[in-house]
């Protein structure tokens, strides 16, 4: 009998290998047959370690366990799905779960990661047929029917991207995927990778046949030890079985990937800093133009895409254009993998069309705070998004309307804070970051980080708070406009956004200590 | 090629930079410059044991920062110091992508979340 225990980077942080080895060592001492699937995670991390059986009805949960519950599970016949107090039921019935349109991480969970077979059992390969038999032009029209935008944070038209580096005549061009998921909040990447990386390899090879580029780079963050390893076995296996290599599922078209490992720099998680990175320079960012679909890696013609992206595509290409058009909310067609993360009742990966609300996906999905106590703050789309108070909840799950609120959705993370956050803190730390991980390129972002958080140390100090207030907001000004990439230029989200909604927090120490 | 030497010394020696110029028909200042940019390549070498502790956003929001200052309170060390005896290094790492589960942190590469005070304490005072 099978029985699932995930090898995810998050489940095996919470115990998942040592519940793994529990079960293994219980099933032997009890002279039970069993055979142990290691899959990724579902993405609900707070039923983690979540593990699985196979009954006739479908596949029964239990969690999150430990290896001390292990005993009493063997004793209770798990394996057979039967009842326990950690049981809960059927897990397509979860009602997190259930409540997705899970288009990109149907998988996710659900197949072991490495297995071939499991893949294409569950509609792997489908896109890359369909790709095979349209060809470039097809597959750029069927990427520009789905409304798809580049799922990284900036949003920008994916099939627009494509047609440019097809447009471009070079003897070699690149396709990159920019794994670098160094938002905090965020592991819709991670969890891609993780829990099926077959889908990252099936996109990133239609957008090569799409433009007619033969080789393919992943540009891995270092912080992920799991995905590399997961990445680079799935691409030797994918090679082996002729996914990859001189001739693509014997097609005579030509496309290799190779995975190229991060070093800790945030700033490489930015397209043009990214490929600099990948040069094997220092990860400055470039001036653009030239964009990087005209002269990219290497000089060279090159789709540089997020993970989400280049993995939506495969859903795209085998479910076809109008099935993901479909669903969405005005301009943000398709699904955004929402990020729910921090201090949060329910985390996890929640998959769902645009035009969801914030609350909604706040308190209805994530289920408020972890630590029980009233919500204060959300920031939306990591270190250089919006932080949202609940008076704004109602703003819908889109592009457009975040940024109606001076915010933004970026990478789909959100991180939930209780009222026990300091949003003069917060507003430092963005600038503090912005100044650790600041290229160095330009001087708004270089210099006004630095002069930013000493700025924030002499309010938090009730040192001449509204002239340095007044500082603050001009600086902020002056690296949203003079800055080169987003790093310093969406560095002033976090901090005005929290200026704007929690003035409170700016008080002098001894009007806050009142307001207390 | 610099991951590797990492991989192979615990850090980047200083003596390393002019070879990789010459294999590379590089300057060895462009070579000091990448080594420099990135936070993960160190200097010297680092404990027996590598703490990595999240201090991105989400980990704050579970109190990350209180629990990691009474750490290093309690070594004696700031960020990246390692402890007299050569045993663990504490370094900053800005994302784990364990946001769901945090605080979390990573012990000579091998994840750890739902951290508190004590169980993040225990975990960097039991590495032997």
């Amino acid at each position: 009998m099978k029985i699932f225990v995930p090898r995810d980077m998050a489940a095996v942080a919470v115990g998942a290998d040592r519940v793994a080895a529990a079960i293994e060592a219980e099933a032997r001492a009890r002279n039970i047959p069993v055979s142990i699937v290691r899959n990724g995670s579902r993405g609900l991390f707070w039923l983690e370690p979540l593990v699985e059986v196979t009954t006739a009805s479908g596949r029964i949960g239990y969690g999150p366990l430990s290896e001390a519950d292990v005993p009493s599970l063997f004793e209770q016949r798990f394996f057979d799905g039967a009842p326990h107090p950690k049981c809960l039921g059927h897990v397509d019935k979860i009602p997190f779960l259930a409540r997705q349109a899970r288009f990109t991480f149907g998988r996710a969970g659900v197949i072991d990661p490495l297995s071939l077979d499991d893949y294409r059992h569950h509609g792997g390969f489908k896109g890359l047929e369909s790709a095979l038999s349209l060809g470039g032009v097809g597959i750029i029209a069927a990427v520009k029917e789905s409304g798809l935008r580049g799922r990284g944070g900036a949003g920008f038209p994916t099939g627009i991207k494509w047609e440019t580096v097809a447009r471009t005549p070079a003897s070699q061009k690149y396709i990159v995927c920019n794994a670098d998921e160094g938002d905090s909040g965020t592991f819709a990447d991670r969890l891609i990778m993780e829990a099926d990386p077959f889908m990252l390899i099936e996109g990133m090879t239609i957008a090569g046949i799409g433009v007619g580029a033969t080789k393919g780079y992943i540009y891995l963050r270092s912080e992920y030890p799991f995905a590399i390893r997961m990445m680079q076995q799935a691409i030797g296996i994918a090679r082996h079985a002729g996914y990859l290599g001189a001739s693509i599922d014997g097609s005579g078209a030509a496309f290799d990937i190779e995975v190229r490992v991060g070093a800790g720099a945030y700033v490489c998680g930015e397209e043009t800093s990214l490929l600099d990175s990948l040069e094997g320079k220092r990860g400055q960012v470039r001036a653009k133009p030239p964009l990087p679909a005209i002269r990219g890696l290497f000089g060279r013609p090159t789709v540089i895409n997020n993970t989400i992206t280049l993995a939506s595509v495969s859903f795209i290409m085998a479910e076809g254009a109008k099935a993901y058009a479909e669903i969405g909310y005005g301009r943000s067609r398709g699904t955004m993998p929402v990020q729910l993360a921090g201090n949060v009742k329910f985390g996890g990966l929640f998959e769902c069309a645009f035009g969801v609300t914030l609350g909604e996906l706040v308190n209805d999905i994530g289920g408020g705070t972890h630590s029980g106590r009233p919500v204060r703050a959300v920031q939306a789309g990591g270190p250089l998004g919006a932080y949202f108070p609940p008076a704004l909840f109602d703003t819908p799950y889109d592009y457009e309307a975040f940024a109606k609120k001076d915010g933004l959705i970026g990478h789909g993370g959100l991180v939930v804070f209780d009222d026990t956050v300091d949003m003069a803190k917060m507003a430092r730390f963005a600038m503090k970051f912005c100044a650790i991980e600041s290229c160095g390129k330009c001087t708004p972002c270089r210099i006004g980080a630095v002069r930013g958080t000493e700025t924030f140390d002499k309010i938090i100090a009730g040192i001449e708070p509204e002239r340095n207030l007044a500082l603050v907001r001009d600086l902020c000004e002056t690296m949203k406009f003079g800055s080169l990439c987003a790093l310093g230029g969406f560095t002033p989200y976090p901090v005005l956004s929290a200026l704007d909604h929690f003035p409170e927090d700016f008080a002098t120490p001894p009007l806050r200590h009142a307001a207390e | 090629m610099l991951h590797a030497i990492q991989e192979e010394f615990g850090y980047i020696p200083r003596e390393a930079e002019p070879v990789i110029a010459e294999a590379l028909n590089l300057s060895r200042a462009e070579v000091h410059g990448v080594i420099t940019f990135y936070h993960d390549f160190r200097r010297e070498p680092a404990g027996r044991h590598v703490l990595k502790i999240c201090r991105a956003e989400a980990c704050q929001s579970m109190g990350s920062e209180a629990n990691a200052h009474r750490l290093l309170e309690r070594l004696g060390l700031d960020w990246g110091g390692t402890t007299a005896d050569g045993r663990i290094t504490i370094e900053a790492v800005y994302c784990l992508g364990l946001c769901a589960t945090a605080p979390s942190a990573l012990l000579d590469g091998e994840p750890v979340g739902r951290l508190d005070a004590a169980s993040l304490e225990s975990l960097a005072m039991e590495a032997a």
